[in-house]
């Protein structure tokens, strides 16, 4: 680890320079009505808004697309082609602590048992430019998740320290492009101690709401709540739509189809984000729903995030961006008011 | 890694229906050999994923044994989705793509010197089949070999021939039973003079030592529930029974998330279950 400075002209000159060489992925407005904020490639270093609270989608769709193609096929003999994958490399830069837990989540997934050839390949091609919040968004409760700090998976990480950032470096990647395309300076024991202060502050920015539990009890209150009446109370309302899987950094489920061109003779398999609250989503040929009932789905979701993928790979698989409680319409989804009532015992 | 897949381990590797048996009205059996001259290498109760491009891909219990693999594996498939319904279009020649095998098996080193008692309904013959004749072609390894197979008709009945084969054989236990007998419009060969009722009605009939049974339960999601009952009544042990659990699988490689049972990626840690394991999961059962 190595820090630097860069005050806020040379940063802006930098992602100039980042954006000259690379695609450069980073936080924008969006639909310019100042309160939505979107990870989307960059044309310009002004567009970049490292004051955002959070974004609509996480950086997760850079790594695993919302829909992409695993092969060409031609139907006639079944021969299948897995697709080229442009795997250049591209800078993600604006990434919040608990996005980059989100994203050290999924690469574990991804890595363990068989590994996703697609999505590791896309992870490896990234240089992550990691900054922490100045900003919050209206529901999380990430301060209380332990993900207000991050210490793997980025490259480079910016702290605003007033006018200036502080850069660390962590990788040689990391390194590459600061020493290539940045002007910095040595950062003084004060600019340090600086750093530390603002990230000493990061915990009570990160939550907005009384949260009761502790993410290392989630297990532990899961599991002997499988028929908790809250299950149901809260899936009454549910419309069975999906977007708290849709928005939600560590959801990876998908659905695998086939497109067949208009010759007919060939085509594409292609993999498109599923969602667990989707009706469809445990439904066999034959009609039988291994979860029929919204009740059996919204407890699944919520089940996945606080023990299912613990148990898996030692995560707990909710980050506190709150992105599923301010997507949900008739606002059920919020992981904190559910795990409340069961550390309450209610 | 030992899957048949190309590049990568969403890829099929191409291979060709060498031969259709009609079973039924709405089940085949298809023998397939994959093009790269390579036996499947699967296990008893595994599963592959056949892919009719352009179509899609789905989950398939392999239905032979390897004891009989002989360079091809035959699967057993209902017609009642789309993958399977445009299987059932494809003659002896077609080509497909197959992934796999994938997932457990059922436990023959572990049974052993065991009695084998195969409890099948419906198509749930297809997985168990690759057992049972598995266990057949090694008779002397095992010690009784019981099957219970139950139809919903007479006219339902998988491989009538080796069912014919096994009632004939003094060294296989075999009890049949259909859930109705009498002739429908759908269903003519109503000549039944077995026992009629559930599965769970042939269990009265047969005698089973819980210190050496090893239950394989097979059938349509309905089923599990009351067949353990009434091994829970014959004091089988937990840790002997195994079943074979459908779920939809789009994957087949533990990622995409939909064959999960609770925390369980079943087409992992399944399809075959081994009931001690899964008895505390909410969903599995």
């Amino acid at each position: 680890m190595k820090l630097m400075i860069i005050d806020a002209p040379s940063l802006n000159a930098f992602v100039d320079k980042l954006i000259g060489a690379h695609p450069v992925m980073g936080v924008r407005q969006h639909n310019g009505d100042g309160k939505h904020f979107t990870f989307a490639r960059l044309s310009d270093a002004k567009e970049l808004r490292l004051d955002y609270g959070v974004t609509v989608q996480s950086p997760k769709k850079f790594f695993s697309p919302q829909k992409e193609i695993l092969l060409h096929f031609k139907r006639a003999d079944s021969q299948a082609e897995a697709a080229r994958l442009d795997a250049a490399p591209f800078v993600l830069i604006g990434v919040h602590p608990y996005d980059m837990v989100a994203i050290n989540q999924l690469d574990r997934v991804m890595r363990e048992g068989n590994p996703d050839e697609q999505y590791l390949k896309r992870r490896e091609a990234a240089i992550i430019i990691g900054v922490d919040p100045v900003n919050v968004g209206e529901r999380a409760f990430w301060g209380s998740m332990g993900t207000w700090e991050v210490s793997e998976g980025y490259d480079v990480w910016l702290t605003d320290i007033g006018g200036k950032f502080v850069v660390e470096t962590a990788t040689l990647k990391g390194e590459e492009v600061v020493s290539k395309f940045a002007s910095t300076k040595g950062a003084s024991a004060d600019d340090a101690r600086k750093r530390e202060e603002v990230r000493a502050k990061l915990q009570k920015l990160g939550t907005t709401t009384d949260v009761k539990f502790k993410p290392e009890e989630l297990p532990g209150l899961l599991r002997g709540n499988f028929e908790h009446p809250i299950w149901d109370e809260k899936a009454q309302k549910c419309y069975s739509c999906g977007s708290c899987n849709l928005v939600c950094p560590t959801c990876y489920c998908f659905d695998v189809q086939d497109h067949v061109d208009i010759c007919l003779t060939q085509g594409t398999r292609y993999r498109i984000w599923d969602g667990c609250l989707l009706e469809e989503f445990a439904i066999v040929a034959g009609g039988e729903n291994f979860r029929e009932h919204r009740q059996q789905r919204y407890r699944h979701r919520l089940f996945r995030k606080g023990l299912y993928l613990y148990d898996k790979v030692g995560d707990i698989a909710c980050v506190g961006c709150g992105r599923c409680a301010t997507a949900c319409l008739p606002d059920i989804a919020d992981p904190v008011d559910v795990y409340n009532i069961l550390k309450e015992g209610k | 890694m030992t899957f048949h897949h190309a590049e990568n381990m969403y890829v099929p590797v191409p291979a060709t229906i060498k031969n259709v048996v009609q079973l039924t009205p709405i089940e085949n059996v298809f023998t397939i050999a994959l093009d790269n001259g390579k036996p499947l290498g699967h296990k008893p109760g595994q599963f592959v994923e056949i892919s009719v491009f352009g179509i899609g891909e789905a989950p398939i219990s392999v239905t032979s044994s390897p004891s009989r693999s002989n360079g091809t594996f035959e699967l057993g498939i209902r017609k009642v989705g789309d993958v399977t319904g445009a299987m059932h279009g494809l003659n002896a020649g077609a080509k497909i793509g197959i992934r796999g095998p994938f997932g457990t098996s059922f436990p023959v080193d572990e049974m052993k010197g065991k009695d084998v008692c195969v409890v099948a309904g419906g198509c749930g013959l297809f997985p168990a089949r690759s057992v049972i004749n598995e266990v057949v072609d090694n008779r002397k390894d095992y010690n009784r070999v019981i099957i219970l197979y139950g139809t919903r008709s007479p006219g339902d009945r998988l491989f009538v021939e080796e069912l014919a084969d096994w009632h004939i054989r003094e060294e296989i236990e075999f009890y049949e039973t259909v859930d109705r007998a009498e002739a429908t419009e759908e269903n003519s060969l109503a000549c039944w003079s077995g026992n009629v009722g559930v599965i769970t009605t042939l269990f009265p009939k047969v005698e089973l030592d819980p210190a050496k049974t090893y239950p394989i339960v097979v059938g349509p999601p309905i089923m599990y529930k009351f067949v353990l009952k009434e091994l829970e009544k014959k004091n089988i042990p937990h840790e002997q029974i195994f079943m074979s659990l459908e779920r939809r699988m789009k994957c087949g490689v533990g990622k995409c998330g939909h064959c999960q049972i609770n925390g369980l990626y079943s087409c992992q840690s399944g399809p075959v279950f081994r009931y001690s394991d899964i008895r505390h999961l909410k969903e599995a059962l």
